[in-house]
């Protein structure tokens, strides 16, 4: 067990390095000269050199990326060009409302996708199932800028009951935002709500086949008393995979979502920072969403060893 | 009804149908079936796949598919009838007065539930007991099912334990209430032949010790012997016949019973090679039943009057039923096996150097492992001649497909040579010429995969001609042709997929494939293991003569004793990577024995009630390939262990007559006092 | 007498007898249809997956045909119609250059498939490769190129796709190099395990004692028994791209204008939302409907070519 965890901590560093490689020379090398884009295409040739010399462009590639990277984790993540302020500040702000646009939404999709997930298996091949399966696989993939717009168009414009747009100020209380969280909640809950019930679905209909449930009926145990004991421990290992992997995502991947109600998250950060074309911004934003992202995978994959005796005793 | 209590049958079955609803209409899987078992009475229930025994069995405890349904009859559990209980009823009865033993344990157990609570799960459930209680109680049925360290296997989860453990622990929870009923389903089909023989030791002794009436379903006419007082036989959802044990083998009166005693190979060490009983066709499928006798298209006794109407299971002696109209015309078994098999060839064991085919010599195979080194092969030195079957027999773990994969060049060797007619042999199929590559061949265990789900059977057969025998397209499909022929498959088949085909088809056509080459040598690898019975004759035969016919060597590999004997000329018996001995099958299959082979002699079950085998039993299970035991592998289970020369040091090959050698610290001459009796034949003519 | 089924009340897990009623539930098998024939009645059992395939081949009809179809030019710009409401001459409306919604929706689509399918069919293709490869070599290569892999897929898809976009411009020719990119490596995991699964069966090792060379084992044994999961998988790949081309566009990442984009349609109507709703809903709807039948499309797919097994 420990020697597993060992190995998915070496591997989350290897991919966080590998991932911050892409991203340091995807902005950095590839757009060409950056003191250009600075200062502009008439700048002259010595302001050039100089802000180059200042930015350390002028070292070898290799020494750059250290220098950005050791300046990351020691927690120096430079000044934002185009907002003229230090970026970590900005981008914890963000963080902590992408947290609490997450916690909203998980809350909304992970206990009800289960629920509409095991209903369709121990309903199989009924209508209930066909329509929580159909229904679902409607939602999965239907994009957040369709689904969110649909939204507001009803509960905001049509009934009045929330905000249309979610910009809050920086420094809005939980309780503050909740009104502005609840539609972008449920646009994200729509979309990944499909992939707990789907997920739940699957493996309750796979354990349901299983002989030891078979083993379990013929001991004569109530079936309530089957599902809770013998079916649900095993089924649900896989949805807990897909949810754990899935807040990933809340927090670091709702571009879209959050750009549709002008909801200040770390996607908007990020998409903001690309239209300015403000690198440093980029930079930091995208790599703490692989972080994100990569600790998230890592907490599913213990999850899943400790809650299954064939990994945590092998 | 008078009948006194104690001889009242604790399980009643009276015509009992059982379908099911499918796309095409109703199916019904078992029809008008009858039965009853008394207490401390086991009833083996036999059958090949697709004759509804286990939709029998779990139809009478009324527990099947969604879309099964009892259409008819009665089920009566201590007189209480089962059919027309509530659900409710039922599971007052499930896990209480039923118990049920299945296929596989370690399906059958929750893989993250430590195995304690499952067991108490029943005892708690059935017996009122607390957990404190409960916990008790599974104990103390983990002690009567002879389980070393109860404690410890409580804590542990079902991937912890081997395959023999885990069905103890099945057994202890299903008899956990001393049910009425104890129902077991193939319980000892998923194990290794000696911890079989002990599973079914303990299930003997404990019939007498518990009071439930056992139903016994098998495919296995061996073990039916061992374990059971009184068989059914089944066939396409009927009773065909039913008898206490001793009286259906000696004088089975249904025609079906007759022909299935006969496709399984008798044990007998005789230089002539007879081939096997087989029964022509195959299986009916439920919704297309001939009109008569459901066995009648396939019976050899068969008159017109059997096809007219449908003979009912009927009492032709005492507790003697069969569904035989002509069930007086039933020959005695030796006789029906004289006149309905025939001698195929002779033994051929004499073999000089220049007859070796394929020699392997010191022969290593290690893999390297993230906990240490795998020594799957460890040191084999085997011999094939010419036209020769060598019959490599030994259980899972032994090492003895990895021999086979390293002589063919899948699995690389680490260590040693092999040399095919002398030449030695790269050590992968990339190395090898296809003049060499030709030579050898191999016929695969599961038959499923086999072949390639995307190719005819046409073109499986046709690309080794074209590849290997420099053929044209033309002559290819001919010969093709020719090859389905000769493994007796339609030419039709030539155009289908191996979807349309049965087990025993697809494995037809994997040997026609093999013999396409025109090797030297074919490498039989479990190649009947997946089959029924009645299939495993017939391709047993096949094997045989095409043997005789294109005077090809054979390598041939299984855990089944009773099919290496049969079809070997000389037969080796491997544990763990090594060679225990190897000789001419004779000498093999009697004294003196190595240990081991002495313990798969006896643990063997035989479809033949007469003969006596010692009970010899080996401790454990077989050790894992990278913690091979010290000295002798073997020493740890052996029953004739001499303490610490055997724990310390390599035993030495000893040579018996001809090539007979036994690789044992124990002398011959001792080994041979030690062992007369340890299988003991009953000449035929005595029975 | 007929009893009720107690397995009704518990969950369907009770046996059925498998042996004793094989090739019954597929009646198919009596009269060895082609397999592809068989895949298309189990489609017709599957209304769903039906309704799904035809609304997809409605809108394939539409990219291939749509410019001739749509009523009007879709660039033409009337000052008369600008927000127009739909009328029966302006089914869907005109947007606020009084250009025809519908004539920009029907010919909008072209652009989706050209970009989405374009994107999918370079991903199947590397991915394809890749997943051979590496699966059937196996060992130190087949370690180091799935690390690879599974670092890519470790990016959030859009993070990676606005990442590699902004570095390198939206184009059309970009965005379908982002849509592969993206997409390789789920591709070739995807075809990797089947090799995985497949290497070892016994009629891959048959082959290979034949002295069959590797490509012919990769090509001719392996690869046609891998085509139904990977058919299902770019199937699913093609239908994630419509969204992810979908949403680009509306973050003004993807095509620029005039180009008539939905998501991008989308985007620069949300101005005018509160007064001409309609520019805005219809091409919504539009996606909707689309990404659903190509939804369901898929899934009847899966269902249909693998039944039994591939899970989500």
């Amino acid at each position: 067990m420990a020697r597993f965890i060992v190995r998915r901590l070496g591997f989350m560093v290897m991919t966080v390095v590998l991932a911050s490689i892409i991203i340091f020379f995807a902005t950095t090398i590839l757009p060409g000269d950056v003191a250009s884009q600075i200062l502009g295409r008439f700048a002259t040739e010595e302001a050039k050199s100089q802000l180059r010399t200042e930015l350390g462009l002028d070292k070898p590639v290799v020494v750059q990326y250290g220098t950005w990277l050791g300046n990351f984790v020691r927690g120096d993540w430079g000044e934002s060009p185009s907002m003229n302020t230090l970026v970590r500040p900005i981008v914890f702000e963000r963080l902590g409302n992408s947290l609490m646009l997450a916690v909203v939404a998980f809350v909304m999709y992970v206990p009800l996708g289960i629920l509409l997930g095991l209903i369709a298996a121990l309903k199989k091949n009924t209508w209930v199932d066909q329509t929580i399966s159909v229904g679902s696989l409607a939602f999965i993939g239907l994009p957040e800028f369709v689904s969110g717009l649909i939204l507001i168009a009803i509960f905001a414009i049509h009934f009045k009951w929330f905000p249309s747009q979610s910009a809050i100020p920086p420094g809005t209380g939980f309780v503050e935002a909740l009104p502005y969280l609840i539609l972008p909640a449920i646009t994200v809950a729509l979309t990944s709500l499909a992939y707990v019930v789907r997920m739940t679905r699957s493996s309750t209909v796979d354990v349901l086949q299983m002989d030891y449930v078979r083993t379990a009926n013929l001991k004569g145990i109530p079936p309530r008393k089957v599902l809770f004991t013998h079916v649900l421990r095993n089924s649900l290992l896989p949805t807990v995979t897909v949810v754990a992997i899935g807040i990933g995502w809340l927090i670091g991947g709702l571009i879209v979502t959050e750009s549709v109600y002008g909801y200040p998250g770390l996607g908007r950060l990020l998409l903001f920072a690309i239209q300015r074309r403000d690198l440093v911004l980029i930079q930091s934003t995208a790599l703490l969403i692989v972080l994100i992202y990569v600790v998230a995978n890592l907490i599913a994959d213990i999850l899943y060893a400790v809650l299954n005796p064939r990994i945590r005793y092998s | 009804m008078t009948v006194p209590a104690a001889s009242r049958p604790v399980f009643e079955v009276e015509g009992l149908s059982v379908d099911y609803v499918t796309e095409l209409g109703d199916l019904h899987a078992v029809r008008n079936v009858s039965l009853a078992i008394h207490q401390h009475e086991s009833f083996g229930l036999v059958g090949e796949s697709g004759s509804g025994k286990s939709t029998l069995a779990m139809g009478a405890i009324r527990y099947l598919a969604s879309n099964g349904r009892v259409a008819d009859g009665s089920v009566r559990l201590n007189g209480v009838e089962l059919l027309g209980l509530s659900p409710k009823e039922l599971r007052a009865l499930w896990g209480a007065k039923i118990g049920v033993v299945y296929q596989s344990p370690l399906s059958a157990l929750n893989p993250s539930i430590p195995i304690g609570r499952q067991l108490a799960e029943v005892a708690r459930q059935h017996l009122g007991m607390d957990s404190a209680a409960a916990r008790g109680r599974v104990q103390e049925m983990l002690t009567k099912v002879a389980m070393p360290d109860p404690d410890a296997v409580m804590k542990r989860y079902p991937h912890q334990l081997s395959g023999g453990m885990l069905q103890r622990c099945v057994i202890a929870m299903a008899l956990m209430t001393n049910p009425a009923l104890l129902i077991m389903d193939e319980p000892t089909t998923a194990l290794d032949v000696t911890t079989q023989a002990v599973v079914l030791d303990l299930v003997a002794e404990l019939k007498r010790e518990f009071d439930s009436a056992i139903l016994y379903i098998t495919h296995d006419l061996g073990v039916i012997t061992k374990i059971c007082d009184r068989v059914g036989v089944m066939y396409a959802g009927e009773f065909m016949e039913q008898a206490q044990l001793k009286e259906l083998f000696k004088r089975p009166l249904h025609p079906y019973t007759l022909d299935l005693l006969g496709c399984v190979p008798h044990f007998d060490p005789t230089p002539q090679k007879r081939s096997l009983v087989t029964i022509p066709g195959s299986i009916p499928r439920v919704d297309q039943l001939p009109a008569g006798c459901i066995f009648a298209p396939r019976c050899s006794f068969v008159e017109a009057a059997c096809t007219k109407a449908r003979p009912p299971l009927a009492a032709v002696d005492k507790g003697h039923l069969s569904a035989c109209r002509r069930w007086q015309a039933v020959p005695p078994p030796a006789e029906y096996l004289r006149a309905a098999t025939e001698a195929v060839r002779g033994v051929q064991t004499a073999c000089d150097t220049s007859d070796v085919l394929v020699r392997t010599s010191d022969v290593q195979v290690h893999f390297k492992a993230p906990k240490g080194t795998v020594r799957a092969v460890d040191g084999v030195d085997l011999d094939v001649c010419e036209g020769q079957t060598l019959g490599v027999v030994g259980e899972s773990g032994s090492g003895k497909t990895t021999v086979a994969r390293a002589i063919i060049g899948l699995t690389p060797r680490t260590g040693g040579s092999i040399t095919l007619k002398g030449e030695s042999l790269p050590r992968t199929t990339g190395r090898r010429p296809r003049s060499t590559l030709r030579q050898i061949q191999m016929v695969f265990q599961n038959p499923d995969a086999s072949l390639n789900p995307t190719r005819s059977v046409g073109d499986a057969i046709m690309r080794p001609l074209t590849l290997l025998g420099g053929l044209d397209r033309r002559r290819a499909k001919d010969r093709a042709l020719e090859l389905l022929q000769s493994v007796s498959l339609p030419v039709s088949y030539f155009d289908r997929l191996p979807h349309e085909l049965s087990g025993g088809e697809k494995q037809r056509v994997a040997i026609a494939r093999a013999f396409a080459a025109e090797p030297g040598i074919i490498l039989c690898d479990e190649p009947i293991s997946s089959l029924d019975v009645s299939v495993q004759g017939s391709l047993m035969n096949l094997l045989m003569k095409l043997q005789v016919e294109q005077k090809t060597s054979y390598l041939f590999i299984s855990h089944d004793l009773s099919a290496v004997q049969h079809l070997s000329d000389v037969i080796a018996v491997v544990y763990l990577g090594h060679v225990m001995e190897v000789g001419d099958a004779t000498k093999v299959l009697t004294p003196p024995f190595h240990p081991y082979t002495e313990a798969l002699l006896s643990a063997v079950p035989l479809a033949d009630p007469d003969v006596k085998q010692k009970p010899i039993r080996l401790a454990g299970s077989v050790p894992s390939a990278m913690n091979v035991p010290s000295g002798c592998r073997f020493h740890p289970r052996c029953p004739r262990n001499l303490g610490d020369v055997c724990r310390e040091q390599e035993p030495p090959w000893r040579e018996g007559d001809g090539d007979h050698r036994i690789f044992c610290h124990i002398p011959l001459d001792e080994l041979e006092r030690l062992q007369a009796e340890t299988l003991v034949l009953e000449a035929e003519e005595g029975a | 007498m007929v009893e009720p089924n107690v397995t009704d009340e518990l969950f369907d897990t009770a046996i059925m007898d498998e042996e004793a009623v094989k090739g019954f539930s597929e009646p198919e098998q009596q009269e060895r249809p082609k397999t592809w024939r068989l895949y298309w009645r189990r489609l017709l059992r599957r209304p769903a997956a039906l309704v799904g395939t035809v609304i997809f081949c409605f809108f394939l009809f539409l990219a291939v045909f749509g410019p001739w179809i749509a009523p009007y030019d879709y660039e033409k710009q009337d000052a008369d119609l600008r927000l127009a409401a739909p009328t029966l001459s302006h089914p869907f409306g005109a947007d606020q250059f009084g250009r025809d919604i519908l004539s920009r929706i029907i010919v909008g689509t072209r652009n989706i498939f050209l970009l989405g399918g374009s994107g999918t069919a370079v991903a199947v293709l590397i991915g394809t490769a890749i997943g051979l490869f590496s699966g059937y070599i196996g060992g130190t290569t087949d370690e180091v190129v799935m690390r690879l892999l599974d670092v890519l897929l470790s990016f959030p898809s859009l993070l990676l796709a606005l990442v590699l976009l902004s570095t390198v411009g939206p184009s059309s020719l970009n965005l379908v190099f982002v849509v592969a990119i993206l997409y390789i490596p789920m591709v070739a995991r995807v075809v990797r395990s089947m090799v995985l699964d497949l290497k070892n069966k016994e009629f891959v090792e048959a082959a290979r004692v034949r002295g069959e060379t590797r490509s012919y084992v990769l090509f001719r044994e392996i690869l046609p028994n891998a085509l139904p999961p990977l058919l299902v998988e770019a199937s699913m790949r093609f239908s994630y791209s419509i969204f992810l081309v979908a949403s680009l566009g509306f973050l003004g990442l993807g095509v620029q204008p005039p180009s008539p984009d939905w998501g991008l349609q989308i985007n620069l109507a949300r101005n005018f939302f509160a007064i001409a709703p309609w520019v805005l809903l219809f091409p919504a709807c539009t996606i909707a409907v689309l990404v659903i039948a190509t939804n369901l499309m898929s899934d009847g797919l899966r269902q249909v070519m693998l039944p039994g097994g591939g899970r989500n």
